[in-house]
């Protein structure tokens, strides 16, 4: 259990810049999440922690200890990797007492240990199988095992659900939640799959080509994503991006997207007068067949039935949308609908 | 960014200095540069050496101006030539028949490859056992009343004849080489491929040739210049078959170095089995280019 | 009937075993196929089936005419001769000693570079990695002839460890390939992991990759030693009175009666037979990955 403190850290492979200036402060006991697509760097600031990289600019803190110019070993942490990394040629117990060996731990300590990790993760009658004689997903759980029995300071994790089918991820999802909460201890948790990132985290980091550009509680991330990466990266659909103007009007300022005026709660950033960017995620946004006040009128294009609700595609004008609606509402390709956006839920961002 | 210090991460140094595969690598480079490189130039050396020291073509001269000169070279080019097609053929056949998998496609390849551990000089006594007046095929042939009297298949005086066996011997010994990597080339090729072409009506003929020759392309271009080159060092399979009738070019090497004892015709011989090596390689790399030699 | 009534009804082509014309030609594909194999492998299996005989038949037999093709009498009297033969123990005995000699050499020096290939990404591998291949261009017969003149030189000629050493030359750039693609077949995941549980790395090759890298290795070692075993050329060029025992093989070939020859080819070909079936599983990998 530690805190971690990132200052500055960048790493530079060739000619890319794979993470660019970092700062990040991690609490003790948190739950932070790394979140982005493939080639944002998130992979890389994980190892980057573990030292398996060394930075080219900037300093690690793990705890009081400057562990930037320090190896794994030295490091007080575990990790669990992508593809488990779980080794072939020992037994189970073998794998999970890995680390607790070089510790040169004696054997009933050992022992008491390595069967309380085993049990943890539900384990505890394999303990005498190869892996290959193991599923995927139960070799993950070694890998886990392998990583919580060292009772690390830190625990790392790099995409651990991501090679499990759809069904198993769900599953160990939350019994990881479990896991994690129970143990308390600091952990780093990278991937790419936004709704695994809202689930598990205390603290979601979002990265983008080698940069944080919003750290912060799944909540916020969720209705109040700092930039229009985020409000796309961020949530299934998708945030409803459309091209509005701002106006600024004496002491009030207003929003109109496709000719209609929005009211907006909080101010716009970005220019006073000038084109924007307005978001609004598919449920916040009221649909009806007959038009209502201040409504924007749409024409529905796709209608997709998801069991529970119908995800609509629209156009406005030019521009699409998507909207959620009640799995009854009558919805028909080519049909006008109306559309009115909670004004507490729309954002608005800069151009571009 | 709050620290004044300047921080380069240990990155940066470690980055620098780098030095772990350059000292893995170091020893094998040194040893090449001793025992690869030196030799190399020492035989270009040797060759053109003239008797009293410094440049001289008389080496070369005396080696051209020898009566078994041209012999050997016509030979060796012939044996080339006819042994390689001939292996290539089999080698497929081989590499086709282990890739269709087969029941007890273990022991097809197990057999296959055997000849890969044999040394030439067993395959040419071997193929002597076989050939040899009292030997095993004139034995078959009169007992099976093809011949009255055993045929003279190792008859100096039918140089053909000798060739041929030479080249049964040769077949029956590399063939393995070229087949255990156009196997390897042969699974490396996605089935997803094949079930497309069988599902767009291609017979297996027409699977062979229209989606495994090309992506063998490459494996085909390797098994083609080592075999060629291996092919044109061809010795002992020859002393073995026909002793000291029939020349070739490594064999003439040998004489000069060992019985006539003269380094440096024999390094002029060698050279010559160079020169011919690489230009069979640039030759092949240009009839055959592959996808990684298009520019991109 | 309906439509789908009569589709239940009315099995289609595909459904008739052997009235189908694309299932007839797959069996005979299928047939063709292992005729060939059979075919094939009588050609590899008779020649040696046939030595074998001779050199495990009396003597005479190698001289007599038509030769027997079920052995009347079995005996090792043959093989006797041949090992009694001047120096033909001696040559056998330095026939092991070099090929062990060049199997630890080779893998000393060419183990570390493999897995600096496998392993690294630095400046100059490409090169490196060109330069290591383009070796195998290059002819042996070029190389002997002037490592000969350098050992009279230095003193060491006719002696095993300078066949030792040629051989080592010879077998080096295969080893190196050979070991490079063997560690690359070990994740690199594997060695961080155990980085991060408490290995220096040279403890985490220690304790991870050399177990899993083992096996092929041992094959690659193995048949390093089989590749010096065989060797000709070379052995017979650098060497006078310390033959090797193909080198001793064909200098006395032509001279020598037809049971010695015989003896000679089973003795160098039998070693492989067991060689080959030991590292089968490993050959496509030795040799097929190291054409590129």
């Amino acid at each position: 259990m530690a805190e971690i403190h990132l200052q500055g850290v960048s790493k530079v492979f060739d000619r890319t810049v794979a993470v660019d200036d970092v700062e990040l402060h991690i609490d003790d006991g948190e739950f932070m999440v790394l979140l982005g697509p493939s080639g944002c760097g998130k992979t890389t600031l994980l190892r980057l922690l573990a030292g398996l990289e060394y930075p080219n600019r900037g300093r690690v803190r793990i705890g009081d200890t400057d562990v930037t110019d320090l190896p794994p070993r030295r490091r007080d942490l575990a990790m669990v990797f992508q593809s488990y990394a779980v080794f072939p040629h020992l037994r189970v117990y073998d794998n999970i007492a890995f680390g607790l060996r070089m510790r040169k731990l004696d054997r009933a300590g050992m022992r008491q240990r390595v069967e309380r990790a085993a049990a943890l993760v539900e384990l505890g009658e394999l303990l005498d199988r190869y892996p290959s004689q193991l599923s995927g997903g139960q070799r993950q759980r070694v890998a886990v095992a392998r990583a919580i029995v060292m009772e690390p300071a830190v625990l790392l994790m790099d995409e651990p659900l991501s090679n499990l089918d759809a069904l198993l991820r769900l599953t160990f999802r939350a019994q990881l939640k479990e896991l994690v909460a129970e143990l308390k201890t600091t952990t780093i948790y990278v991937t790419h799959d936004q709704v695994e990132a809202l689930s598990l985290g205390d603290r979601i980091a979002v990265m983008d080509r080698g940069r944080i550009v919003q750290c912060d509680t799944p909540g916020r991330v969720y209705s109040e994503p700092a930039s229009r990466f985020v409000g796309a990266f961020i949530g299934n659909p998708p945030m409803n991006f459309l091209t509005g103007q701002v106006h600024g009007n004496g002491g009030r300022t207003t929003v109109t997207v496709a000719g209609h005026a929005l009211e907006v709660a909080g101010t716009p950033d970005g220019e006073r007068d000038g084109e924007v960017l307005v978001g609004i995620r598919a449920e916040n946004i009221r649909i009806e067949v007959e038009p209502f006040p201040d409504a924007l009128q749409a024409r529905t294009r796709v209608v997709e039935p998801l069991g529970s609700h119908l995800l609509i595609t629209a156009d406005i004008g030019e521009q699409p949308i998507k909207v959620s609606a009640p799995a009854d509402f009558p919805a028909h390709p080519n049909r006008s609908l109306w559309l009115g956006f909670d004004p507490a839920k729309v954002r608005v961002f800069g151009p571009g | 960014m709050a620290s004044a210090t300047a921080v380069t991460g240990k990155g940066d140094t470690r980055r620098r200095l780098g030095w772990a595969p350059y000292a893995l690598l170091a020893p094998s480079l040194v040893y090449l540069a001793l025992f690869f490189a030196l030799p190399m130039v020492n035989a270009f050396g040797l060759a053109f050496q003239g008797d009293a020291g410094g440049y001289s073509l008389e080496p070369v001269r005396r080696m051209l101006g020898d009566e078994r000169f041209g012999d050997a070279l016509t030979t060796t080019l012939l044996l080339v030539v006819i042994i390689v097609p001939i292996q290539f053929a089999v080698a497929m056949g081989m590499a086709l028949v282990v890739n269709a998998r087969l029941k007890g496609t273990d022991l097809w390849l197990y057999v296959f490859a055997l000849p890969l551990g044999i040394s030439e000089l067993a395959a040419g006594i071997v193929w002597f056992s076989v050939f040899t007046e009292q030997g095993w095929l004139n034995s078959l042939l009169t007992q099976l009343g093809v011949l009255d009297r055993p045929f003279i298949f190792l008859d100096y005086q039918r140089p053909v004849l000798l060739i041929l066996t030479i080249v049964v011997a040769e077949a029956w010994r590399a063939t393995s080489i070229i087949m255990v990597i156009l196997v390897a080339g042969l699974q490396g090729i996605p089935r997803d491929y094949l079930e497309a072409a069988d599902v767009f009506g291609a017979t297996a003929w027409q699977r062979v040739r229209h989606v495994i020759l090309p992506l063998l392309k490459p494996s085909i271009r390797v098994a083609l210049i080592l075999r060629t080159i291996l092919a044109f060092q061809v010795f002992a399979t020859v002393i073995a078959l026909a002793g000291s009738t029939t020349n070739v070019l490594a064999g003439e090497a040998y004489r000069w170095y060992s019985t006539l004892r003269d380094a440096r015709v024999a390094a002029a011989y060698a050279t010559l089995i160079l020169v011919l090596s690489v230009v069979s390689t640039v030759l092949f790399l240009l009839l055959l280019p592959t996808e990684e030699d298009r520019p991109a | 009937m309906t439509a789908a009534e009569q589709a239940r009804v009315e099995p289609g082509p595909m459904a008739r075993p052997g009235r189908n014309p694309a299932a007839r030609r797959r069996r005979q594909v299928r047939a063709l196929t292992y005729a060939a194999a059979v075919l094939l492998s009588l050609f590899v299996l008779v020649p040696i089936y046939l030595i074998t005989v001779t050199a495990f038949t009396p003597r005479e037999v190698s001289y007599e005419f038509p030769k027997p093709f079920i052995p009347g009498t079995v005996s090792a009297e043959t093989v006797r001769f041949f090992a009694g033969s001047t120096g033909v123990l001696a040559a056998l005995w330095r026939s092991v000693v070099v090929a062990a000699l060049t199997l630890v050499l080779s893998t000393l020096l060419g183990a570390p570079a493999g897995y600096a290939l496998a392993r690294y990404a630095f400046r100059g591998k490409s090169a490196y990695r060109l330069l290591i291949l383009s070796t195998r261009a290059f002819p042996i017969v070029i190389l002997s002839i002037p490592l000969a003149v350098t050992f009279i030189t230095w003193g060491i000629y006719d002696t095993t460890y300078s066949v030792a050493l040629m051989h080592t030359g010879l077998a080096l750039p295969f080893t190196i390939l050979i070991t490079s693609s063997i560690f690359v077949s070990v994740p690199r995941e594997l060695e961080e992991a155990a980085r991060t549980l408490g290995c220096t790395p040279l403890g985490a090759f220690v304790k991870v990759v050399l177990p899993l890298a083992l096996p092929g290795l041992a094959a690659a070692a193995i048949f390093t030693f089989v590749l010096s075993w065989n060797e000709v050329f070379a052995a017979v060029i650098l060497t006078l009175r310390q033959r090797t025992l193909p080198a001793l093989v064909l200098a006395a070939l032509n001279t020598s009666p037809l049971p010695f020859r015989f003896a000679a080819a089973w003795f160098m070909l039998a070693p492989s037979l067991v060689v080959i079936f030991v590292i089968r599983r490993y050959l496509l990998g030795l040799w097929g990955r190291v054409a590129r």
